[in-house]
C-alpha cells in the first residue's frame, strides 16, 4: 500500500499568492495513497527539508512529491533529502506549481485547480516508482577548448596548468582570434599583441596542451566525462615536421593582392602565408582558392623556394579521433554585415570603415604601420566621425541587444586617434554612453575632456559624398536641431553578432543556442558558463557580447568547472535508462534501429546445454541516454525507460 | 449568456526544450491560458500515441505535443523519431473517428518563452471553438463499453 508525503510550497509568496495552498494541501490529503500532506514556507529551506526528511521517517513513506518550483531548480535538493531520511531517491517527484502555474496564471481559482491537477498526477506516478541506483561511468581526463581566442587560450592554460591534459583546437591557421587583431585595449591603453602573443606562446610550448590549427570539429559524440571527438586537420599543404617558419616561401609567392583576411581587407597577403607576422605556430598555409598551382596546375614557386621541402601539395585532410572528457566552447564572434546599413554607404564609400577596420589601421602591425590614414587615397583624416550602435539595438535589423563594447572601444579610438593626429577633430554620435566596468567611466571621460572628443547624442540618417568629403546627417537631441558634420573618415561601431555557423556548429556538440545564434548558459544567473548539456561549457563571446576581461574570467571560471569534473574518480549518471523484458523480447531489431547511440546489442538467450534458443535486445547502461525512442518503437512493449515507465506516465495522464 | 467553454488539453512535452521553454515563460512571468497540463518526458521519440489516446480517454478536450526543433534535439533525433510517428498517428486518428484537430505537433526551444506562451493561448482558443471532445465519451455509454486502453 503507498504512503506518499505531499509537501506544498508557498515559496514566500510566489506560490502561495495565486495557488491557494491550504485548500491544496486538505484536498491532497484525501487522495487515495496519501499518508501525509504538509503546506510550508520554504521547503527548500534547511527547516523546510528537516521536516520532509522527519516526516518520511515517522510515517515511513513509501513516496514523496514536492509541490514548488521547477525540477530543474530542486529535483536534486530534494533528492538528496530523500536519501539522508532512508529513502530511494528516486522515489522522489517534483511538482512543478511555480513556473508552470503560479507565475503564469491570474486567476487564484483556476491556478489553484490546474495545481491540484498537477501534484494529483504525480502524486500517481510516484506510487508507480521504482528505487533506482546511479549509474557510475569513468571520467577522461582530457579536455577538448574549441577556440584559440584570448577565452580558449585563457582555458586551456588553466586547465593545463593544473596538470590536466588539453587538446585546443582552433578552425584559422594561428591561434590569437579577434584580440589578436586589435591595436590597444580599453582602459588601460595597452597593446593588444604585447599581452596576447606570450599567451600563445605559452600555449603552443605547454607540455600539458597539444595544439591543433587549421582544424575543425568534423563530429561530437557520447557524453559527460566520455565523449568521442573527431578533427578534421585541414589539409595546410605544409608540412609541419619540416617547416622551420622561415618565410621563404612567403616572399616568392607570385600572388600578393589577396586581401588580408587578418586586415578585414585593409592590407594584402600572398597565397602561400601566415595571417600575421606573430603567428603561433609560425608555418604557412596555401590558400587553395587563390594558389596559381591549385587553379592551372603550374607554379610551384614555393615549392622551389623551400630547401626543407616542406611543401606538400599532395597533402589530404586528416581525421583525428579523440576521447574528451570535458569540452569547452569559446567559437568567438563576428562583426555584423554593415551591407545591412546602406544609409551609412559601408561598401560604397571606401573611407566608410568598421570598427574593426580602424583597429587595424591604429595596430603598429597593420597595413599602415600604424599612422592612421585613409584607405581611399591614404591621407591622414583631419576630421572623423564616429557612429555607435550601427547595428546593435535597432529591432528592424535583427540585433535587439546592446554589442557591449562599442562604447569603449569607441572612447579609444577617439583617444588614440587624438595621440596619433594631433590637430585631428572627432565627433561621435552615440545613445547613451554605457561604461559599466572597472576604469571605464573614467576612460570615457578621459576621451571626452583630455582628448577632446566631442559626442553628439544622436543617430545619423544619411551619408553622402560631396566635394571628396563625407557629409554625415544626424541630429542632436540635447540641442534638439539636425546637424551635418563634414568627415574625411567614418568609422562604424557594428554591432557584435555570433558566427555566421553557430547554430550548425551548437547541433554539432548538441548544445542550446537563443535567437541570435549566441550559445545558451544552463541558467543565466547561477550557472553562466555550464551549457545546455553535461560536460560543455562556454567561454567568450560566443555566449554574448564581451569584452576581454569578461572573456578571461568566463574562461578561467569554465575551466574551474572542468577541473572539478576532473578531480572525481567516477561520476554518477541519471539511472534513466531502457530496460528490457528478455522474456517477451522477440528479436525483431526495432529498437535497434530506433536507437541513436547505438546502445542496443544483440544477447543470445542459450538452453543449459548452450544450444540458441533466441536472440534478444541488450541495453548496454553505459551507452544509453536514455531517451526513450526504442520503448516507443518497441512492437511487444518489452522495453521500458527506468523514471518514464509506462505504468508511470499512464497513471500521470489518468491523475491528470 | 453560458460561461465559456474552458477545454482542458493535456500536453506531453521533452524535458530539454518545451519544458524548458514553459519554465522560461513562468521565470519571464508571461501570462497564458491555465488550461494545459504538462507531462514531462525525456524526449519526444518517448511519446507513445497510446498516451495521447489515453489522454483523450480520459476527458482530454484536446493534446499537444511539443519538443526541440528538428536538429535541435538532445538525443539527436528523437524528435524525428515522433515527427515520423506523427505522420503515421495523424492517419490513425481519422480512421479512429478523432478529429486530427484535437491534436497539435510544435516544436518550442529552451530560449522560446515566449513563443510557449504564445502557443498555449492559440492552441486554448483553437480547442475552445472546437468544443468539448465527447465523441468518445458517447460511444463508451451507447456501446456501455467501459473501453480501456
Amino acid at each position: 500500500m503507498a504512503k506518499i508525503g505531499v509537501f506544498i510550497c508557498h515559496c514566500g509568496e510566489n506560490i502561495a499568492a495565486k495557488v491557494d495552498c491550504t485548500k491544496l494541501a486538505a484536498a491532497m490529503g484525501e487522495h487515495p495513497g496519501v499518508a501525509v500532506s504538509v503546506e510550508y514556507k520554504y521547503f527548500c529551506s534547511d527547516p523546510g527539508q528537516e521536516s520532509v526528511k522527519k516526516a518520511i521517517r515517522e510515517n515511513n513513506l513509501s513516496g514523496i512529491v514536492i509541490a514548488a518550483c521547477s525540477p530543474r531548480m530542486h529535483e536534486a535538493t530534494f533528492r538528496k533529502a530523500c536519501a539522508e531520511a532512508g529513502l530511494n531517491p528516486y522515489l522522489c517527484e517534483i511538482a512543478n506549481i511555480r513556473e508552470q502555474c503560479s507565475w503564469v496564471h491570474t486567476d487564484k481559482d483556476m491556478a489553484t485547480e490546474k495545481a491540484a491537477d498537477i501534484v494529483r498526477s504525480m502524486v500517481e506516478k510516484v506510487k508507480r516508482n521504482n528505487k533506482l541506483q546511479p549509474i557510475e561511468v569513468p571520467v577522461t581526463r582530457r579536455a577538448l577548448v574549441i577556440g584559440g581566442g584570448i577565452a580558449g587560450l585563457q582555458a586551456a592554460l588553466d586547465i593545463a596548468n593544473a596538470g590536466q591534459e588539453v587538446v585546443l583546437v582552433e578552425r584559422e591557421p594561428s591561434l590569437g582570434g579577434h584580440m589578436a587583431q586589435l591595436s590597444e585595449t580599453f582602459p588601460t591603453l595597452d597593446c593588444s599583441q604585447c599581452i596576447m602573443t606570450p599567451r600563445m606562446v605559452e600555449t603552443a610550448q605547454h607540455p600539458k596542451i597539444r595544439l591543433l590549427t587549421y582544424a575543425e570539429i568534423e563530429s561530437v559524440d557520447g557524453y559527460i566525462g566520455n565523449f568521442k571527438v573527431r578533427v578534421r586537420m585541414k589539409s595546410r599543404y605544409v608540412d609541419m615536421k619540416k617547416c622551420t617558419g622561415c618565410g621563404d616561401c612567403i616572399t616568392k609567392c607570385p600572388v600578393k593582392k589577396i586581401s588580408s583576411e587578418f586586415d578585414c581587407g585593409l592590407g594584402k597577403r600572398t597565397a602561400i602565408y601566415t595571417p600575421f607576422a606573430q603567428s603561433v605556430p609560425n608555418m604557412p598555409v596555401i590558400d587553395k582558392a587563390s594558389c596559381i598551382y591549385f587553379k592551372n596546375g603550374k607554379c610551384k614557386t614555393c615549392q622551389k623556394s623551400c630547401e626543407l621541402n616542406a611543401i606538400d601539395f599532395e597533402m589530404q585532410d586528416e581525421f583525428i579521433d579523440l576521447e574528451i572528457g570535458a569540452i569547452v566552447v569559446a567559437t568567438g564572434f563576428q562583426v555584423q554585415n554593415t551591407a545591412l546599413y546602406g544609409e551609412y554607404g559601408y561598401g560604397k564609400f571606401p573611407d566608410v570603415i568598421t570598427g574593426l577596420q580602424f583597429e587595424r589601421l591604429a595596430s603598429a602591425s597593420g597595413p599602415t604601420a600604424g599612422k592612421i590614414l585613409r584607405p581611399s587615397d591614404g591621407k591622414e583624416p583631419e576630421n572623423v566621425v564616429f557612429i555607435q550602435c550601427a547595428g546593435s539595438r535597432d529591432p528592424s535589423k535583427g540585433v535587439r541587444y546592446c554589442s557591449k563594447i562599442c562604447c569603449m572601444y569607441t572612447a579609444k579610438h577617439a583617444m588614440l586617434y587624438a595621440h596619433k593626429v594631433h590637430d585631428g577633430k572627432t565627433h561621435i554620435f552615440y545613445m547613451d554612453i554605457r561604461a559599466a566596468g572597472k576604469g571605464y567611466d573614467e576612460f570615457t571621460r578621459r576621451a571626452i575632456e583630455e582628448d577632446e572628443a566631442s559626442y553628439v547624442r544622436g543617430r545619423v540618417s544619411k551619408l553622402w559624398q560631396e566635394n571628396g568629403k563625407l557629409m554625415v546627417r544626424g541630429v542632436d537631441t540635447l540641442l534638439g536641431k539636425p546637424v551635418t558634420v563634414v568627415a574625411d573618415m567614418v568609422v562604424l561601431a557594428t554591432a557584435m553578432v555570433p558566427q555566421p555557423n553557430a547554430k550548425e556548429f551548437a547541433k554539432t556538440i548538441g548544445i542550446a543556442y537563443d535567437e541570435y545564434g549566441f550559445y545558451n548558459e544552463a541558467h543565466l544567473k547561477l550557472r553562466p558558463v555550464e551549457s545546455s548539456t553535461a560536460g560543455v561549457f562556454l567561454a567568450g563571446a560566443c555566449q554574448s557580447p564581451k569584452d576581454i576581461p569578461d572573456s578571461v574570467a568566463q574562461a578561467s571560471a569554465s575551466a574551474s568547472k572542468v577541473l572539478a569534473l576532473f578531480s572525481k574518480e567516477k561520476l554518477e549518471r541519471e539511472p534513466v535508462i531502457a530496460v528490457n523484458n528478455e522474456a517477451t523480447c522477440a528479436g525483431c531489431w526495432g529498437c535497434v534501429l530506433a536507437c541513436p547511440y547505438n546502445a542496443i546489442e544483440k544477447k543470445d538467450i542459450r538452453d543449459r546445454s548452450g544450444k540458441l534458443v533466441k536472440q534478444v535486445a541488450y541495453v548496454n547502461p553505459g551507452l544509453c541516454q536514455g531517451c526513450g525512442t526504442c520503448v516507443t518503437f518497441c512492437r511487444s512493449n518489452s522495453l521500458d525507460l527506468a523514471g518514464f515507465t509506462e505504468k508511470q506516465i499512464f497513471a500521470e495522464v489518468m491523475g491528470l | 449568456m453560458s460561461e465559456p467553454f474552458e477545454p482542458k488539453i493535456v500536453a506531453f512535452v521533452c524535458t530539454y526544450c518545451t519544458y524548458a521553454g514553459a519554465d522560461l515563460a513562468g521565470t519571464s512571468r508571461l501570462k497564458y491560458a491555465p488550461n494545459v497540463r504538462i507531462v514531462r518526458l525525456p524526449c519526444t521519440g518517448r511519446i507513445s500515441p497510446m498516451f495521447i489516446l489515453k489522454a483523450l480517454q480520459k476527458g482530454a478536450d484536446g493534446v499537444l505535443v511539443s519538443g526541440c526543433h528538428p536538429g535541435d534535439c538532445h538525443f539527436t533525433h528523437g524528435n524525428y523519431h515522433a515527427r515520423r510517428r506523427w505522420m503515421v498517428f495523424r492517419a490513425l486518428l481519422d480512421f479512429t473517428g478523432i478529429p486530427p484537430e484535437r491534436v497539435m505537433f510544435s516544436w518550442i526551444s529552451a530560449a522560446e518563452g515566449s513563443k510557449f506562451a504564445d502557443l498555449i493561448n492559440s492552441v486554448t482558443e483553437d480547442i475552445r471553438k472546437l468544443g468539448p471532445f465527447d465523441q468518445y465519451q458517447e460511444l463508451i455509454t451507447e456501446t456501455e463499453s467501459p473501453a480501456t486502453l
